[in-house]
C-alpha cells in the first residue's frame, strides 16, 4: 500500500502540493471569517453579563419590582416593571399598526399583484424600509402627535407612547410584509388550483387555502416584527421621552419609558446627575435583559420559519 | 474484501447470479473496479460491482432510472466527493492505482478524468473562456488561443463559433452548448471523458452529431458513457454494463446491481441473463 | 342551478351563467382593502417627504451650501449645520466597508460553500441568525466595553474607530446572510462544471461562482451601508457626542482616533432641542439623511432587479 498514489505504471495523482496547501490556507481563512461570529456573541455575553452582575450585586434585588416607585436610576429605583409595560404598550401599539398593514400587503403583493406591477409596488416597502428611525422619531412628534394622536385624544401630551407606537408600527411594517410575502409565496400553486379547480373564488382561495398554509410564516413575520419592535430605539427615545425616568404608566397618551429608551437615556447622560452606585451598569442589566428577550423570540421564530421551509 | 457486513445477512444471498464472472473487455484495463459499493447516508444506491473499463473503447452503462448508473460514473473521477453523505467502499482502480486512496487529491483525478454532464452546463462567460478556465487552472503554460481552437475542432464546433468566440457562451443552441462541454473538457487533455447521459437534452440532430463525435474522440479518449437510449448503447459503445435496481425488502429502498457486462454486440442479441434480455428487448424498465 | 329549460337558448343561459353572479362584492372590497394597506405605506411614506421637506427646504434656500459644511452646535442656529456630521458618517463607513464586507463575504463562501454539516457549522449558522435580531443599542452596549474601553489603547476610546468598529460589526450578520443568499442561488451546475475539469474549489468559487453572485452580494452590502448610516442608537452608547471632529491640520489617519459626530447623531441632538429655528435645522438634516439612506437602498433595488437571473 505504500505506493499507492503511485501506479505500477507511474501515474502520480497525488496532486500539485503547492496547489493543495493554498486551498487550505484559503478555507482556513474563510472558517476564520466565520468563526469571528462567534467571537462577537461571545463579546456581547461578556459585555452584557459582567456589569449586570455588579448592578444587581449593588442594589436591592426588592426595588427591582416595585411599580409605585417608577423607574428613577438617579434616586435608586429600578422598577423593571415600570420599563415593561412601557415596552409592551409602544410595541403592542406598534403590532396593531404593522400587522394589518404588513400582512394586507404582503397578501396583496403575493395573490393579487400581476408580476409588473409587483415589480413596482414593492419597493415602495423596500424603501419605507430604509427609512431611518431616527427620522421616525422625528416624525411622530411633529407629524403623528398633532395629527393623529391629539385628534383622537384631546389633550394628549407632546410626548406620548401613542405617537411612538405608531411610529414603531410603521417601522416595522416592511418587516411584517417581507417575510409573510414570502411565506405566501413558497405555498404551492397546485394548492391555490385545487381551490380554484372546485370553484372557488380568488378570496376565499386566499382566506381559506393561502392563508392558513402559511400561517407558520404569518407568525414567524410578527413575532420577529414583535422583537425588532422591543428592540427599536431611537423613536421612542425622542417621541415617548428620553427624561431618564418615569413613573409606572399604561396611559398610551403620556410620555413614558421603555427598556431601550431607559437605555439611551443613561447612556447619554440625559440625567446628569450621578446617581447611587450602580446607576450606569443598570443600563447593562437592561440591556442584558432585552438580549434575552429579542433572543428567545428570535429563536421561536426561527422554529415557525423552519416549518415553512420543511412544509415545502 | 467483504463489503456487505454493515448490513443484515438476509441481504447477503440474494443477489449471487450477479457476480457471475464477467467477459473482460479486451486491451489494457484503465479501470479496474472491484466490490463498489455506495452509500448516500444509510441508503445503499449501488453494491458489488466489480468491471474492469478498457483503454480507448467506449463503454456503456445502461439500466432503468435509479439503478445507480449516474452513482458509478461518479466514482470514476471522485465527484461523489462533493456529495457530502456520499461514501464509497470497495476499490477503484486507476491504470493501477487506487482513486481513493488518502493521498490521491481529487483535483488531478478530475483533471485526468473529465466529465460532461447531463444538461449542458457551460459557465456563464465567453466561450472562449469556457474553454480556457480548465488549462489556465491546471497551470498550462503555452498558447491558450491554441488551446482553444484545437479543442473546439476536436469537438466539431470550430467551424460554427469560429467568429464568436467572445460572445457568450449561454447564446449557443443546447447542441452547441454540449459539444463546447465537450471541447471543454477536451482542453486539459484528459485521459478518459465521462458522459452523464449526454444527449437526453437534446434533439435527434444533434444527438446524431455527439454520437458521431464519441466515434472519433474514441482514439484518442477512454469514454464511459450513461444512456438510457438502448439504440444509443447499441449504436456507440464497443462495450455494455447493464445495472438494475434490486429491492432491498430491509431499507424499503432500491439498490443497485451490476447484471451484466459484455461486448456490445453480445448484450444486445445473445444476453446471457434473463434481465438482460427483458430490458434490451423493452419488456422491462 | 338546472338548465332552464325550453324558452331561451342553452348558449344564453350557459353564457349567464359563466358570468357568474354580476359582482363579487366581498372580493372587490378585500382586495380593495389589500391594496389600501399597501398605499398606506406608500401615503406614510409620502407624508413623511413632504413633512421633513416643508420644514427644511427653507435653510436649504436660505443658507445653501453653507449649511453643509456648518459645525453640530446646540447653541446658534443661524451658524449651526452638518458638516461634522457628513465626515463623520464617511468615516464610519470606512470601517464598515473595510471590516464588515470582506469578513462577512469570507464567512458566508465559508458557510455556503466548504461548510460541511457538523454540529459546529450549524451553531455557526444559528448564531448568524440571531445575531442579526440582536437590537442595535445592545451592539452600542458591545461597543462600549469591548472597543471604547478594553481596546482603549487602539481605539483611543470614544473615537470614530470605536464608533466605525461598532457598526461593522452590527451589520455583519446583515452581510453574512444576504451573501449567503446570493451564493445559494448559483446553480450547482456551475459548480460542478468546474470541478469537472480539475478546478479547486478556490479557483471553481473565485472564478465563477462569485462573478455568478457578485450582484446579489453587492445588494446586500449597499443594504448594510444604508443601515449604518441611519444607525444612531448604537453610537450614542458609543459616545458619537461627546467629541466633536477636529477641523483640518490633522491627518487623515488619526483622525479615527478623534472625537467624531454622526449624522443620525446631529439629527437626534437637534431633536430634543425645544427651541423651534432648530426644528426646520433639524428638517434640513433629516433630508440629507434621507437622501445618503434611500438613495443607497434604491441603488440597492435596481442592482437587484438589473440583475434577478433566471437560470
Ligand atoms: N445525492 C444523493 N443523495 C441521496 N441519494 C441519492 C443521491 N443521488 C442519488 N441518490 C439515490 O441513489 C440512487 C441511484 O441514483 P442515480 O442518480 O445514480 O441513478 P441513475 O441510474 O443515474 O438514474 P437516472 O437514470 O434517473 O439518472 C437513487 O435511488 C437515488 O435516489
Ligand atoms: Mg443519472
Amino acid at each position: 500500500m505504500a505506493q499507492a498514489a503511485m501506479s505500477p505504471t507511474g501515474i502520480d495523482l497525488s496532486g500539485n502540493p503547492r496547489r493543495r496547501r493554498k486551498e487550505t490556507l484559503i478555507r482556513r481563512v474563510f472558517q476564520a471569517a466565520a468563526v469571528v461570529s462567534v467571537v462577537v456573541s461571545a463579546a456581547i455575553v461578556f459585555s452584557l453579563v459582567g456589569r449586570a452582575g455588579y448592578f444587581l450585586a449593588q442594589v436591592d434585588l426588592a426595588t427591582l419590582i416595585a411599580p409605585s416607585d417608577g423607574w428613577f436610576p438617579r434616586r435608586g429605583s429600578f422598577d423593571v416593571m415600570t420599563i415593561f409595560a412601557g415596552t409592551l404598550l409602544v410595541s403592542g401599539i406598534g403590532m396593531l399598526v404593522a400587522a394589518p398593514l404588513g400582512l394586507g400587503a404582503a397578501i396583496y403583493l403575493s395573490e393579487y399583484a400581476r408580476p409588473r406591477v409587483r415589480r413596482y409596488l414593492k419597493p415602495i416597502l423596500e424603501i419605507l424600509a430604509g427609512v431611518p428611525s431616527v427620522v421616525l422619531g422625528f416624525f411622530a412628534i411633529t407629524w403623528i402627535t398633532p395629527q393623529i394622536v391629539e385628534r383622537i385624544v384631546p389633550g394628549a401630551q407632546f410626548f406620548n407612547m401613542a405617537a411612538a407606537g405608531i411610529a414603531v408600527g410603521i417601522l416595522i411594517t416592511p418587516l411584517v410584509a417581507a417575510v409573510a410575502e414570502d411565506a405566501f409565496r413558497s405555498v404551492p400553486q397546485s394548492l391555490r388550483e385545487a381551490s380554484y379547480g372546485m370553484g372557488a373564488r380568488k378570496r376565499s382561495t386566499t382566506l381559506n387555502v393561502v392563508v392558513p398554509a402559511a400561517v407558520s410564516g404569518v407568525v414567524a413575520s410578527l413575532i420577529l416584527a414583535l422583537s425588532r419592535a422591543i428592540g427599536e430605539t431611537m423613536i421612542v427615545a425622542i417621541a415617548s421621552g428620553a427624561t431618564g425616568g418615569s413613573a409606572f404608566t399604561l396611559d398610551p397618551a403620556a410620555p413614558g419609558q421603555t427598556m431601550t429608551a431607559a437605555m439611551t437615556a443613561l447612556a447619554i447622560g440625559s440625567d446628569q446627575v450621578r446617581g447611587t452606585e450602580g446607576t450606569f451598569e443598570s443600563l447593562y442589566f437592561i440591556g442584558l435583559l432585552l438580549f434575552l428577550i429579542t433572543l428567545a423570540l428570535n429563536v421561536i421564530s426561527d422554529r415557525f420559519v423552519r416549518r415553512v421551509r420543511q412544509k415545502y | 474484501m467483504e463489503t456487505v457486513t454493515t448490513d443484515s445477512p438476509r441481504n447477503v444471498h440474494i443477489d449471487m447470479g450477479a457476480r457471475k464472472p464477467n467477459a473482460r473487455p479486451s486491451g489494457e484495463p484503465v479501470f479496474e473496479v472491484a466490490d463498489l459499493a455506495v452509500y448516500y447516508g444509510p441508503f445503499r444506491a449501488i453494491r458489488d460491482v466489480s468491471m474492469s473499463i478498457a483503454q480507448h473503447q467506449i463503454t456503456a452503462l445502461i439500466g432503468p432510472s435509479g439503478c445507480g448508473k449516474t452513482t458509478m460514473l461518479r466514482c470514476f473521477n471522485r465527484m461523489n466527493d462533493l456529495i457530502e453523505t456520499a461514501r464509497v467502499e470497495g476499490s477503484v482502480r486507476y491504470h493501477g492505482a487506487d482513486l481513493y486512496d488518502k493521498r490521491v487529491d481529487p483535483v488531478e483525478v478530475r483533471r485526468r478524468i473529465g466529465m460532461v454532464f447531463q444538461k449542458p452546463n457551460p459557465f456563464p462567460k465567453s466561450i472562449y473562456d469556457n474553454i480556457a478556465f480548465g488549462p489556465k487552472v491546471a497551470g498550462f503554460k503555452g498558447d491558450l488561443d491554441d488551446v482553444v481552437e484545437e479543442s473546439l475542432q476536436k469537438a466539431a464546433l470550430w467551424d460554427e463559433v469560429r467568429n464568436r468566440l467572445k460572445e457568450s457562451a449561454m447564446g449557443l443552441s443546447g447542441g452547441q452548448q454540449q459539444r463546447l462541454c465537450i471541447a471543454r473538457c477536451i482542453a486539459v487533455r484528459p485521459d478518459v471523458i465521462l458522459m452523464d447521459e449526454p444527449c437526453s437534452a437534446l434533439d435527434p440532430i444533434a444527438t446524431g452529431r455527439i454520437e458521431d463525435l464519441m466515434q472519433n474522440l474514441k482514439d484518442e479518449f477512454t469514454i464511459v458513457v450513461v444512456t438510457h437510449n438502448m439504440q444509443q448503447a447499441a449504436r456507440v459503445s464497443d462495450m455494455t454494463a447493464f445495472f438494475t435496481a434490486e429491492v432491498n425488502e430491509e431499507q424499503d429502498r432500491r439498490t443497485g446491481v451490476l447484471v451484466e457486462y459484455d461486448k456490445t454486440e453480445q448484450m444486445f442479441t445473445n444476453p446471457s441473463d434473463e434481465r438482460t434480455e427483458n430490458y434490451v428487448t423493452g419488456r422491462f424498465g | 342551478m338546472a338548465i332552464a329549460a325550453k324558452g331561451p337558448r342553452t348558449s344564453d343561459v350557459v353564457a349567464q351563467q359563466l358570468r357568474g353572479r354580476s359582482t363579487d362584492v366581498k372580493g372587490i372590497i378585500f382586495q380593495a382593502a389589500l391594496l389600501f394597506a399597501l398605499l398606506l405605506s406608500l401615503l406614510i411614506l409620502l407624508v413623511l417627504i413632504a413633512d421633513v421637506a416643508r420644514g427644511g427646504l427653507g435653510v436649504f434656500q436660505e443658507r445653501g451650501g453653507e449649511f453643509l459644511r456648518g459645525r453640530l452646535t446646540v447653541v446658534s442656529p443661524t451658524t449651526a449645520g452638518v458638516g461634522q456630521g457628513i465626515v463623520g458618517s464617511l468615516l464610519l463607513l470606512i470601517f464598515v466597508v473595510l471590516m464588515a464586507f470582506p469578513v462577512g463575504v469570507a464567512a458566508a463562501i465559508y458557510l455556503e460553500e466548504y461548510a460541511s454539516d457538523t454540529r459546529f457549522n450549524r451553531f455557526i449558522d444559528v448564531n448568524i441568525r440571531n445575531l442579526a435580531g440582536v437590537p442595535s443599542i445592545v451592539y452600542g452596549l458591545l461597543g462600549l466595553v469591548i472597543f471604547v474601553q478594553v481596546l482603549a489603547p487602539l481605539t483611543g476610546g470614544k473615537t470614530v474607530m470605536a464608533g466605525g468598529l461598532t457598526l461593522a460589526i452590527l451589520v455583519l450578520p446583515i452581510v453574512i446572510i444576504t451573501s449567503m443568499e446570493a451564493l445559494r442561488a448559483v446553480p450547482d451546475s456551475i459548480r460542478e462544471a468546474g470541478f469537472g475539469v480539475g478546478a479547486t474549489r478556490w479557483e471553481v468559487i473565485r472564478s465563477h461562482v462569485l462573478p455568478a453572485a457578485a450582484p446579489g452580494i453587492l445588494t446586500g452590502t449597499v443594504l448594510s451601508i444604508s443601515r449604518a448610516i441611519g444607525e444612531t442608537a448604537p453610537l450614542l452608547v458609543v459616545g458619537a457626542t461627546t467629541g466633536l471632529l477636529a477641523t483640518g491640520g490633522r491627518g487623515f489617519f488619526e483622525s479615527f482616533r478623534e472625537g467624531y459626530t454622526a449624522l443620525p447623531v446631529v439629527v437626534f441632538r437637534w431633536t430634543s432641542l425645544p427651541n423651534e429655528d432648530f426644528r426646520a435645522l433639524t428638517s434640513a438634516a433629516i433630508i440629507v439623511l434621507l437622501i445618503m439612506t434611500l438613495s443607497a437602498n434604491a441603488i440597492a433595488i435596481i442592482l437587484r432587479n438589473r440583475y434577478e437571473r433566471k437560470w
